[in-house]
């Protein structure tokens, strides 16, 4: 790792390999103590997806309790309004909760039961995987604590109480930047402690090796839905796919089955907050370096002492500043181009699109609206775009309602 | 004489009088480094036969709230790495006890790995404890350490397999710093039972010293390992001194005295 490798020539969709590596990235960083939880997992994972039971289990679940496959959506009056490539939604903001997260939580919940373990803890930013996992918690009867950061808690009231009224335990995290990063610290501390009966179940393809893997795997059925109705709707595969990108799970999860593609030109979309200064964003592939944070080698936005930078984005769901390392591998062989949008624009894109279309998008999906949007505009009618539309934006009122000047 | 023999030797001369050694922490640049210093010179009077450096790291996730607050403390005063090495640099030569760096491995490989190991060796490091680069992945790093005469000390948990100890023995150097609780660094009430079967194992395994650390506090849990461990690691209950009370600025005088007090009592539990 301390010697640059050269860029493999394309992505494989053959990896991590088996210490858990995408290219360079990836990997384990953790104290001894969480190690042999990560064996275990991986091994775990390594059957249950080797058995049927399992799978049939899950896909029971995603059809009848998450209400799989959603649709994928032509946006006709955003289409013409752009005037160029037409636009699809892959509509994850129709699934139980409200986003895509319940994707991975059902799955990883369903691994917690078959490891024997007893409890579960999760960190949450915008509360949408902590209501994804307080859902699949109180579908299991699993007692369930979710660490939220300080700041998050007050932008995102509404998932708060709903995690409470699904049985779960929310706990306020004080320290540092009380957003997502430091919820994951102290899931993370909890985990050291309690590893022997509880799982962990993380919410993005971040963190130490199973997890990038897992939670990517978890979030693949968004990708392979929406390739085998393109294929159904147009007879052929979309030119672009495009997801938002904080710690990057509804992106791998939409991206990963297009990987081999070579006809489809794959986008990410981070969060490019106020300006490109450092702390006024969350553009870690866009301005970060690589480096080590949460268990992980992969791009990170840090000073020159390796200490973990602060970020801003009007999104507490993409206010993070690492990423997934299997994004950090797409960025380097070039598979995936990442582009950063604005506070501004994803919140201006909430507006258009709930006026437009009669959906009101989550300030996270915005940012990949905002993109998508304005791409349109420079492609022929004959072009397909689809964009994940990874969450309804319900949760993002009071805080909407705030930036434009109104009160609820 | 390697830095690493310098290791060794502290443990042995503690072996052969049948005590532990007395390894105290200190957070690096909490509240400043001049108090630092001062810190680190207090507890080698104080007996101490190692002295652990924390390095400062935004998300260290292996700590407890003592140890964490203190690290973000000293980030808030904005120490440097560049600052931290030239204090150390200085204090290194005044004092017999060798010093290690407790460090993330987020801090070593922004700064690059060579040109850590390096800088440690200048500042006279003795040994690096990186708590979050485990045995299967420090296999790079423990070369570069090697080659420069650092020791790499490994962390052994209570949660760590038998499968996994020969891998991360294999990595090891200097001491074995052995995790007397699962969890996070910080005061605990009392010592698990099964370290005494934890240690047992590693004895048949190795011939590097045993220390244990995580949740070590009082001078009768120091002397509670006695004849099962070669070395005792307090952190966070020296650590808490520095720590203001709410509202408050911490009282400087008094915090420096109360960790020479305690500092004290625990060199001569060790060494009693």
């Amino acid at each position: 790792m301390t010697a640059a490798s050269a860029a493999p020539p394309s992505a494989s969709s053959q990896v991590p390999d088996e210490q858990g590596r995408f290219g360079e990235f990836g990997r384990r960083f953790v104290p001894e103590t969480l190690m042999f939880a990560l064996e275990q997992l991986t091994e775990e994972y390594r059957k249950a997806k080797q058995d049927p039971a399992f799978q049939q289990q899950l896909d029971q679940l995603l059809r009848t309790f998450v209400g799989r496959p959603n649709p994928l959506y032509f946006a006709e009056r955003l289409t013409q309004a752009c005037g160029g490539a037409q636009i699809y939604f892959k509509r994850e903001d129709l699934n139980h909760t409200g986003a895509h997260k319940i994707n991975n939580t059902i799955g990883q919940t369903l691994l917690t039961l078959r490891m024997g373990k007893t409890r579960v803890i999760a960190e949450t930013g915008a509360g949408q995987h902590g209501v994804a996992t307080a859902t699949a918690c109180a579908r299991f009867g699993l007692p369930c604590v979710v660490y939220m950061g300080e700041e998050d808690i007050r932008r995102q009231k509404l998932n708060v109480f709903i995690m409470r009224t699904m049985g779960a335990e929310v706990r306020s995290v004080t320290s540092g930047s009380r957003t997502l990063r430091d919820a994951i610290n102290e899931a993370m501390r909890d985990w050291m402690s309690s590893v022997e009966d509880t799982h962990y179940i993380l919410g993005s393809v971040v963190g130490p090796h199973p997890f990038p893997m897992i939670v990517r795997d978890f979030q693949s059925v968004i990708g392979k839905e929406a390739r085998q109705q393109s294929l159904e709707t147009f007879g052929r595969l979309p030119d672009e796919v495009v997801a938002c990108v904080g710690g990057g799970s509804n992106s791998a999860g939409m991206f990963y089955p297009f990987v081999e593609d070579a006809s489809v030109a794959i986008t990410g979309v981070e969060a490019g907050g106020r300006s490109s200064t450092p702390g006024e964003h969350a553009s870690t592939l866009s301005y970060g370096k690589k480096g080590v944070l949460h268990g992980s080698y992969s791009y990170v936005l840090q000073d020159d002492d390796g200490q973990t930078a602060d970020v801003h984005s009007i999104s507490a769901g993409l206010d993070y500043p690492g990423v997934g390392p299997e994004h950090s591998y797409w960025k380097d062989t070039g598979r995936v181009k990442y582009v950063a949008i604005g506070d501004e624009a994803a919140l201006k894109t909430v507006q258009y699109t709930a006026r437009t279309e009669g959906i009101l998008p989550a300030l996270e999906s915005s940012h990949a609206l905002a993109y998508a949007i304005d791409r349109a505009k420079q492609l022929d009618p004959s072009k397909i775009i689809v964009v994940c539309l990874s969450g309804r934006g319900d949760k993002d009122v009071y805080e909407v309602a705030q930036l434009t000047g109104q009160s609820l | 004489m390697t830095p690493s023999d310098r290791i060794s030797a502290a443990f042995q001369t503690r072996q052969t009088q049948q005590q532990l050694a007395f390894i105290p922490f200190v957070t690096a640049g909490d509240p400043d480094l001049s108090v630092t210093c001062d810190l680190i010179r207090e507890l080698s009077a104080a007996g101490a036969d190692l002295i652990e450096v924390g390095f400062p790291y935004s998300d260290p996730i292996a700590d407890g709230p003592v140890i964490q607050s203190s690290y973000t403390r000293a980030l808030n005063h904005k120490v440097k790495l560049d600052d931290i090495f030239a204090a150390v640099a200085k204090v290194s030569r005044e004092i017999p006890t060798p010093l290690l760096a407790m460090v993330s491995y987020a801090i070593i490989f922004r700064s690059g790995s060579e040109r850590f190991v390096q800088r440690a060796v200048e500042a006279g490091f003795c040994g690096l404890i990186v708590p979050d680069l485990p045995g299967d992945e420090a296999a790079e790093f423990a070369q570069l350490t090697s080659q420069a005469g650092l020791a790499l000390v490994q962390l052994v948990a209570p949660t760590t397999p038998a499968v996994r100890l020969e891998r991360i023995l294999k990595q090891a150097s200097g001491f074995v710093y052995c995790i007397a609780v699962a969890g996070t660094t910080g005061v605990k009430e009392a010592l698990p039972s099964d370290l005494t079967q934890m240690l047992g194992q590693l004895r048949k395994q190795t011939k590097l010293p045993l220390a244990v650390g995580f949740g070590v506090s009082r001078p009768e849990q120091v002397r509670g390992l006695k004849g099962l461990a070669d070395g005792a690691i307090v952190g966070s209950a020296l650590v808490k001194f520095l720590t203001p009370k709410e509202g408050e600025t911490l009282d400087l005088p008094t915090a420096k005295q109360d960790v020479k007090q305690l500092a004290n009592d625990l060199a001569t539990a060790a060494h009693g």
